[in-house]
């Protein structure tokens, strides 16, 4: 009895921490799509959001004003990010383009660290810290606001990609930019687009997070190589896949961590991701690579 | 072309043998010793990523390996240094073999990722297993290398075995890289699916050159070991193999002497840059943004390039009588 108890605690850690893992690889998926560049700076951008998100905060103590605050900070950096790193590039190799985006994630994280130094911060739950009891399970309010929004964010995305003109659009340019030029549809402007809206899933991402974790300068390169390695178990570019693999690896890690060895909790990640990798690089719903 | 070679040899030899006579400072021969190890990684590192086009972000990986196996044989099992560096070659190599068969079927993006995964379980593995790694805290005591009875301990004597290795690497790097499999390499680097078409097996030499890169940085691990005498595994992260990839941008892509140059403005400047500790990642990251976006060849290459078209430039308009001036 008290094993299936444990067991259900790992779950929802699991899954709280995947849902994180898969707005990331939603991020990762979105650039993909539009211009097949991994953009390895993703993770700062959640760093960034839960960051900016707490100085926001202590201006004003508003959650709502904090997460509207970083979330829009973050764009604003995703924007810039495409605009002068990526657009100049002479020659774009993926070798060329992965030292610029890797280069681009040392330079936003050295540069937090100059602006919010090495301390951690908090950010207040969004409603109380009084645990829910499930069974004997114990549950806190913010993993079901975690999982709520992060269901609702993958909900209005699929929406937007399905229902609007600009979200079909994306697609469009993503099947083919060449077709989508013919009929119109100004690629760049979608690639930008593309920015934007993945910096914002990471920032989302990050202040979700930081009233769980605390948030540090440094903790934008664990996540964000998360989110890829979830990214690439579900099959990148597929957005099942990238809410699939978040929520797959969140949960392996947890019960690695409870079960196992709490040391290795972060290898697991990487193992699966060399798993996949090396059987099945496509992943776990790619169709082809 | 050969005297020219020669020429940069004979620098290399005088300036090592000026700097063991005119230098009496150890902080200076540390610094070269240093400089010396990063060379030797930073080489096996262009190999794969300037001639063969595969990049690597988990280099750092092999350097621990051959730190790790020098220091754990020659402390807990007090096995010889020489012959724990030869067992640190052999585990580094054989560690990239078996790891290199799946990853160099990746491309791109999925490789980068591949080795960056096994970078860091590397080192994970470096700071959990404490009882044979002792952590996070490190491993201490590591004894020097010993040569007919003289303890190579001294900043002096391992400046002269360091850059001996170095010349031998380059040496050996040059040779490679001017051989049948060098061209192999070039031409697996402009084009995977033509050099396959003309004969060359591209699976088979990109596990070569991975294997032989990853003997390079085993052997600096294990000099780096026994240069220290102590390791701890935050030498080994993710960051050190950012570090050589930036190493490897600045001295330019294929170019084993701009290697040696890469290594050392890239060991210098941190410890020019003491007083401002927390600079340092700032100017790695923005170093390898703004070359990568400019000059994807790297900064030296990059600069020679912009000179010579300058030169170009300017001899054309001294042979067209100055009618482009107007």
């Amino acid at each position: 009895m008290n094993v299936l108890a444990d067991l259900l605690q790992y779950l929802f850690s699991g899954l709280t921490n995947g849902a994180i893992f898969a707005l990331i690889a939603l991020g990762f998926g979105i650039i993909y799509n539009a211009t097949t560049i991994i953009n390895f700076a993703q993770g700062e951008m959640v760093m960034l959001g839960a960051l900016s998100a707490i100085s926001f905060y202590h201006l004003k103590p508003s959650l709502p004003l904090a997460f509207v605050g970083g979330v829009a900070t973050v764009i604003v950096v995703g924007l810039v990010f495409e605009r002068l790193a990526l657009r100049p590039v002479r020659e774009p190799t993926p070798l060329t383009l992965i030292i610029i985006t890797v280069g681009g994630a040392v330079l936003i994280k050295g540069l937090a660290m100059l602006y919010w130094g090495k301390e951690a911060y908090s950010l207040p739950s969004f409603s109380g810290e009084a645990p829910l009891y499930l069974g004997t399970a114990t549950i806190l309010p913010q993993n079901l606001w975690v999982l709520g929004l992060t269901a609702l964010l993958v909900a209005v995305l699929e929406a937007f990609f399905r229902l609007t003109l600009v979200g079909k659009a994306m697609r469009a340019c993503a099947y083919n930019a060449r077709a989508a030029r013919l009929v119109g549809i100004p690629p760049g402007r979608m690639v930008q687009l593309s920015f934007g809206l993945s910096a914002a899933l990471g920032a989302a991402g990050g202040i979700l997070i930081v009233p769980l974790t605390m948030g540090m300068y440094d903790m934008g390169t664990m996540l964000g190589l998360k989110g890829f390695s979830a990214a690439i178990l579900g099959g990148l570019g597929s957005s099942l896949g990238g809410v699939l693999g978040g929520l797959l690896l969140g949960v392996a890690e947890s019960l690695a961590c409870g079960l196992i060895s709490s040391g290795y909790r972060d290898a697991v990640a990487f193992f699966i991701l060399l798993v996949v990798l090396f059987l099945r690089p496509q992943g776990l719903l790619g169709g082809r690579e | 072309m050969l005297t020219g070679l020669l020429n940069r040899w004979l620098l290399l030899a005088l300036t090592c043998l000026a700097a063991l006579v005119t230098i009496d400072n150890d902080y200076y021969l540390s610094l070269l010793n240093f400089i010396g190890i990063h060379t030797l990684l930073v080489v096996g590192l262009n190999l794969l990523m300037g001639y063969a086009g595969q990049i690597s972000l988990g280099h750092a990986a092999f350097y621990g390996l051959g730190a790790y196996t020098s220091g754990i044989l020659t402390t807990t099992y007090g096995v010889n240094p020489w012959l724990a560096l030869l067992l640190g070659l052999a585990v580094g190599s054989l560690t990239a073999f078996v790891i290199g068969i799946p990853a160099l079927k990746l491309r791109g993006y999925y490789l980068a990722m591949a080795t960056l995964g096994f970078g860091i379980i590397v080192y994970i593995v470096l700071n959990e297993a404490q009882s044979w790694t002792g952590g996070p805290s490190g491993l201490s005591g590591i004894p020097s290398f010993s040569l007919a009875g003289l303890a190579l301990d001294t900043p002096r004597r391992l400046f002269a075995l360091i850059w001996l290795m170095v010349g031998l690497i380059l040496a050996l790097s040059a040779n490679l890289v001017d051989s049948r499999l060098g061209r192999a390499l070039r031409a697996l680097h402009d084009s995977e699916n033509a050099a396959a078409s003309l004969g060359v097996n591209t699976g088979r030499l990109k596990l070569i050159i991975f294997v032989w890169s990853a003997l390079y940085a085993a052997l600096a691990g294990s000099l780096y070991a026994h240069t220290l005498n102590f390791i701890a595994p935050g030498s080994f992260g993710f960051m050190f193999s950012i570090k050589l990839v930036t190493m490897v941008v600045v001295g330019g892509m294929a170019s084993i002497w701009g290697s040696l140059l890469g290594a050392a403005v890239l060991t210098i400047l941190p410890e020019l840059l003491v007083v401002f500790h927390d600079l340092e990642v700032v100017i790695f990251g923005a170093i390898l943004m703004v070359v990568m976006i400019f000059m994807p060849r790297g900064l030296v290459r990059g600069i020679l390039d912009i000179w010579e078209q300058q030169k170009r430039w300017r001899q054309g308009r001294l042979s067209t009588g100055g009618r482009s001036a107007s």
